[in-house]
């Protein structure tokens, strides 16, 4: 069974937002939306502090209190994990917003620029494409991921079939494959490094794994 | 590894404003003034007004929804989702309620009030429920908040209810209880919230002036049936009108003022070059 999953490590994420903008272009998502953010995260207490960068967005969980709530089935979740929203059946509600512990859904109700009243070029291509009214969120880049598996291609190997933040990312802190195939280096990764995923008390085992340190060698 | 703390990011969810707070409104007022008007008709006293009134309130409520959803045209597809979605189960209860309400007060039943005021209960345990799956915000999924809103809900029909009609002395106290009740119950769910460790904000906001003015409200309303129940019938009208206004406003906080989100939260920072993993309490 396919599960695919996203990888960040955090010792690599420099907080540049190039996942960020690559989402923005690729998804045209209006300003105030970003479906794939870098949160800029101090901690610790003076002097022992660090700066931490956390991408995050849409954790497609295993057990989506989104998809709970939703009282349309607007959100669904496919075989491969991955958490969808059929924006011709959503109502609109925000309900599945309040649901949401990593913040990931946005709602908005008009058309907006990043520069004012006048689109951008790439703006002008994707901007009437945009769901207005109804929630919205990362889609793990759905369409690239399908597409590209009809083609033959694996998502997170093959760069045509993989998410565009994964794709942008310049320093390797973001991956993305199938949990379930050993072949796609995830597992690796996981086994090989201590890991965290973010609010897992909530229950809803998270497709997000966050990287930190180097598994202790046995 | 020593813990320490993280900045903290929780933010104001700004989707839901006074339309959605009228939804908990309305329905939380009509409810408790449909199950007041069942008491004080199995009782032999009170008219059959006030369940009419109380459904309009709901009806009110639900209308309010229906002006904020981005999709009105589409408010239908609510029912699709009953196996798990509370806000289904609170849109397929309204319909019962108001048609056994509507033919209650047409045939003059008292059993037919009796079950919308049982079928308005069950909508108002599916809006507590909306709230407590609100996973994103504490101050909503807080174990508590289903007795708060039920109280709530129960608190504000009845004080509706004392200001309506000339109420028995033995109505005048029980909404006095009630009152004590609901007031205990919002201590006991701020106390959850501190102990939860809910947003600041969110602690800020429900301890703040404006929620120390809706409590003294709600105290001053609960004196006043005290007095009123000694056969002063303005004093239980005002101490009616402070119950039910006290909710609302606590209502109107609880849903637009008070939502902020967890935020993000890390239990540990990545090793890098020289600096160590640090474990920084989040989960």
């Amino acid at each position: 069974m396919t599960r695919y999953v996203m990888v960040a490590d955090l010792r690599r994420c420099v907080g540049c937002q190039t996942c960020t903008a690559a989402c923005k272009e690729t998804n045209g998502t209006p300003p105030g939306v970003q479906w794939r953010k870098v949160l800029d995260i101090e901690a610790g207490q003076f002097p022992d502090v660090s700066r931490v960068f956390v991408p995050s967005g849409c954790q497609h969980c295993s057990n989506p209190p989104c998809m709970e709530v939703c009282p349309s089935t607007a959100t669904g979740q496919r075989d491969d994990g991955l958490v969808t929203i059929d924006y011709d059946l959503c109502i609109g509600c925000a309900y599945c917003i309040m649901a949401c512990p990593y913040e990931a859904r946005y709602k908005v109700d008009e058309t907006a620029f990043a520069y004012g009243g006048t689109p951008t070029e790439s703006e002008k291509l994707k901007a009437k494409e945009f769901p207005i009214d109804v929630a919205t969120k990362c889609t793990f880049c759905i369409d690239r991921i399908d597409a590209g598996i009809a083609k033959g291609l694996v998502p997170g190997k093959d760069p045509e079939a993989t998410p565009i933040c994964v794709q942008g990312c310049i320093s390797g802190a973001l991956r993305f494959g199938d949990i379930e195939d050993p072949a796609s280096g995830i597992t690796e990764l996981l086994e090989e490094n201590k890991w965290f995923r973010m609010h897992e008390y909530e229950g809803t085992e998270p497709g997000f794994y966050y990287l930190w340190d180097k598994e202790a060698p046995l | 590894m020593s813990v320490m703390k993280q900045m903290a990011t929780a933010r104001r969810q700004n989707y839901w404003d006074l339309r959605a707070a009228g939804n908990f409104i309305g329905g939380g007022t009509g409810v408790g003034l449909i199950v007041a008007a069942a008491v004080a008709l199995m009782m032999g006293e009170g008219s059959y007004m006030p369940l009419l009134i109380g459904m309009a309130s709901l009806s009110l409520g639900l209308s309010l929804v229906w002006l904020e959803i981005g999709k009105p045209w589409r408010a239908l597809n609510v029912f699709f989702h009953p196996q798990t979605s509370w806000m289904t189960r609170e849109g397929i209860l309204a319909g019962p309620v108001l048609i056994v309400g509507g033919l209650a007060f047409w045939f003059h039943s008292v059993l037919l009030t009796v079950l919308a005021a049982a079928l308005g209960l069950g909508f108002l345990y599916c809006q507590a429920r909306i709230l407590k799956a609100s996973r994103a915000i504490p101050a909503w999924s807080n174990k508590t908040i289903v007795p708060l809103i039920l109280f709530a809900g129960l608190t504000e029909g009845m004080g509706l209810f004392l200001a309506l009609s000339e109420p028995s002395q033995a109505f005048v106290l029980a909404g006095l209880a009630l009152g004590v009740l609901f007031e205990a119950v919002h201590q006991g769910y701020l106390f959850s919230l501190k102990k939860r460790k809910a947003p600041a904000a969110s602690l800020e906001c429900l301890t703040g002036p404006m929620a120390s003015g809706v409590v003294l409200a709600r105290i001053s309303g609960l004196a006043l049936l005290a007095v009123g129940s000694s056969g002063y019938p303005t004093a239980v009208i005002a101490g009616g009108v402070l119950l039910m206004v006290s909710g609302w406003t606590f209502k109107g906080l609880l849903v637009t003022r008070a939502a902020y989100t967890r935020g993000a939260a890390i239990p540990f920072t990545p090793t890098r070059g020289r600096s160590q993993a640090k474990a920084v309490g989040g989960f």
